[in-house]
């Protein structure tokens, strides 16, 4: 790294580090969402994505509507979290009602389905919203940035967006592992035909499982809006990453999800820095390749014998 | 209380229980014995509703459950041990009882099932899956009985399980039979459990019952002979 001082890389550190947490809280909230679908049903929803740019299109329709309401940019900007995510539930809730509950057991067609099913919505966006990327206006409190040194800039709305990231993910746990809802879902994930054997509905508890991880993308969509504008192709963008989230991190692992999240948000956003995106993106495909080749359970694997 | 009528079970083409009829009373243990592979795990499979039937009927407390999703036949009255005990490894002991609360109002635990499990108590914030066997075995009966059932269906309850645990499991099902006045529909090899908790004995050979008497009085020489290899 030939040119740079030892203040200058701490800078473009502390920078890309800090531009990688908004990556990172991105990604997390997409992968969670990803991983309670896949954790749960086995399914894997290529259109997650897509469920990522209703949240972003429906915080647009909100901020749209509010803007010119005195104060009204403020409200919208925490409105968006609740709408985002209903927007994104009810189409999730009728999308596992209308196909995904057809096709559980049936891996390799819902991944075709579900394909099909992004290709569908993206074309819904674009004739709904039109080719042309919006975006999102922000109020001016969450314009600035923090500055604590000359060379360190870091803008507010990530700041803000980590906030939001850090509330989901406690929410998220407190859902899964403490509440009566959560225990259908874990029990089902665990076994499938027992639950149903101890008196658990569990084609509703999928329905549910399925549109809250949607939800969950909703609010990343909304997160989105903050640090890009959103366009009909926005998501797809986004898929695959979230996949390496969540086959690197251990399906099924909330503290896999979020570590894994962080290293490859981080180690993408410091290396492209140096080396460009594409570059960076390949480094950190063959790194996580080669870790799934020693740990094919991923990060975090369950240790509990069955 | 459970009256299964000509009940048919096949896994794809090859029919497996070949028409099957049993009775058993409110209050009455009912054992169906029969050596490995003869259909005790698919009949108790198709009663509680993980496997179809493909034809018959199973009447629970006069209603008919046998077309019901497993769920709403656990919501009726039916209760399930299956064979392996099959809780929920990576659950702690207590929210593998808790799963059990599903087709209730209440999600609170009764005392009694720590009265009558006292180790499960001790062992509630464990993962079920650090359990011993027999631990196991009394946490897959404490997860059917919070349910309240009229029917409790255990598959093997002894299977891999050392001999003075089984004498407890004897002990239970009979204090459980006491308390709550159920019916108890259990599969079993080992006769000597059978004799401490039947009040009739059905032998079930290649999908089909082929002999059932009274357990008080019943000729042990005969049964062991089917039992035989
Ligand atoms: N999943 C399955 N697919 C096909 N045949 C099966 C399956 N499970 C059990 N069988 C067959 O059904 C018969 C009864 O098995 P099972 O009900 O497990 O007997 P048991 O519980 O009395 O040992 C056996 O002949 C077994 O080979
Ligand atoms: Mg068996």
């Amino acid at each position: 790294m030939g040119g740079f001082s030892a203040q200058d890389l701490t800078a473009i550190f502390v920078m890309q580090g800090f531009a990688g947490l908004s990556f990172f809280s991105v990604l997390l909230l997409m992968a969670l969402g990803l991983a309670i679908i896949y954790g749960q049903m086995r399914v894997i929803n290529m259109a997650h994505g897509e469920f990522m740019v209703i949240g972003a299109y429906a915080t647009y329709l909100l901020t749209s509507a509010l803007r010119h309401l005195p104060g009204g940019l403020d409200v919208s900007v925490f409105l968006a979290i609740p709408v985002a995510f209903l927007a994104a539930f009810v189409v999730g809730y009728f999308i596992e009602w209308l196909l995904i509950r057809h096709l559980y057991h049936r891996p390799l067609d819902t991944l075709l389905a579900t394909w099909g099913l992004a290709l569908i919505m993206q074309q819904g966006f674009r004739s709904a919203f039109g080719a042309r990327e919006v975006s999102v206006p922000v109020p001016d409190w969450l314009r600035g940035s923090y500055r604590p040194t000359m060379m360190i800039d870091i803008p507010l709305n990530g700041l803000a967006i980590m906030l939001l990231t850090v509330l989901v993910t406690v929410a998220v746990w407190w859902f899964l592992y403490r509440s009566r809802w959560g225990l259908r879902v874990r029990c089902t994930t665990a076994n499938r035909e027992m639950s149903g054997a101890v008196g658990i509905n569990t084609k509703r508890v999928d329905r549910m499982t399925f549109a809250i991880g949607c939800g969950i993308a909703g609010i990343a969509g909304a997160a989105f809006t903050t640090i890009s504008s959103t366009g009909p192709t926005s998501g797809s963008l986004y898929i695959v990453d979230t996949f390496l989230v969540v086959v690197f991190g251990g399906a099924g692992s909330l503290v896999g999800t979020i570590a894994s999240a962080f290293s490859i948000a981080q180690a993408q956003s410091i290396m492209e820095f140096f080396m460009g995106g594409s570059m960076a993106k390949v480094l950190t495909l063959l790194t996580v390749i080669g870790i799934l080749l020693l740990r094919p359970e991923g990060l975090v694997a369950s240790k509990v014998r069955r | 209380m459970l009256e299964v009528k000509d009940l048919r079970v096949s896994y794809g083409q090859s029919e497996v229980i070949h028409g099957i009829d049993f009775v058993t009373a409110k209050d009455e243990t009912l054992a169906i014995m029969g050596r490995n592979g003869m259909g005790k795990t698919t009949l108790f499979k198709s009663l509680i509703g993980i496997l179809p039937g493909s034809s018959g009927s199973i009447v629970l407390d006069g209603r008919e459950v046998g077309n019901l999703p497993s769920h709403e036949r656990v919501a009726a009255g039916l209760a399930y041990v299956p064979q392996g005990r099959m809780i929920f490894p990576n659950l702690t002991v207590m929210e593998n009882i808790e799963s059990g609360l599903e087709t209730l109002k209440t999600s609170k635990v009764p005392d009694e099932i720590f009265d009558l499990f006292p180790v499960l108590r001790e062992m509630r914030k464990r993962k079920g899956g650090n359990l011993s066997g027999g631990q196991q075995q009394q946490l897959a009966i404490a997860r059917a009985l919070v349910s309240e059932p009229k029917v409790l269906l255990l598959d093997e309850p002894t299977e891999g399980i050392q001999p003075s645990i089984i004498k407890d499991i004897a002990h239970t099902l009979n204090e459980i039979r006491r308390m709550k006045k159920i019916a108890i529909v259990v599969s079993e090899q080992v006769l000597s459990f059978t004799m401490a908790i039947a009040d009739r004995l059905a032998v079930i050979e290649k999908g089909k019952i082929i002999h059932e008497e009274e357990g008080k009085s019943a000729n042990q020489e005969k049964i062991a002979s089917y039992l035989a290899v």
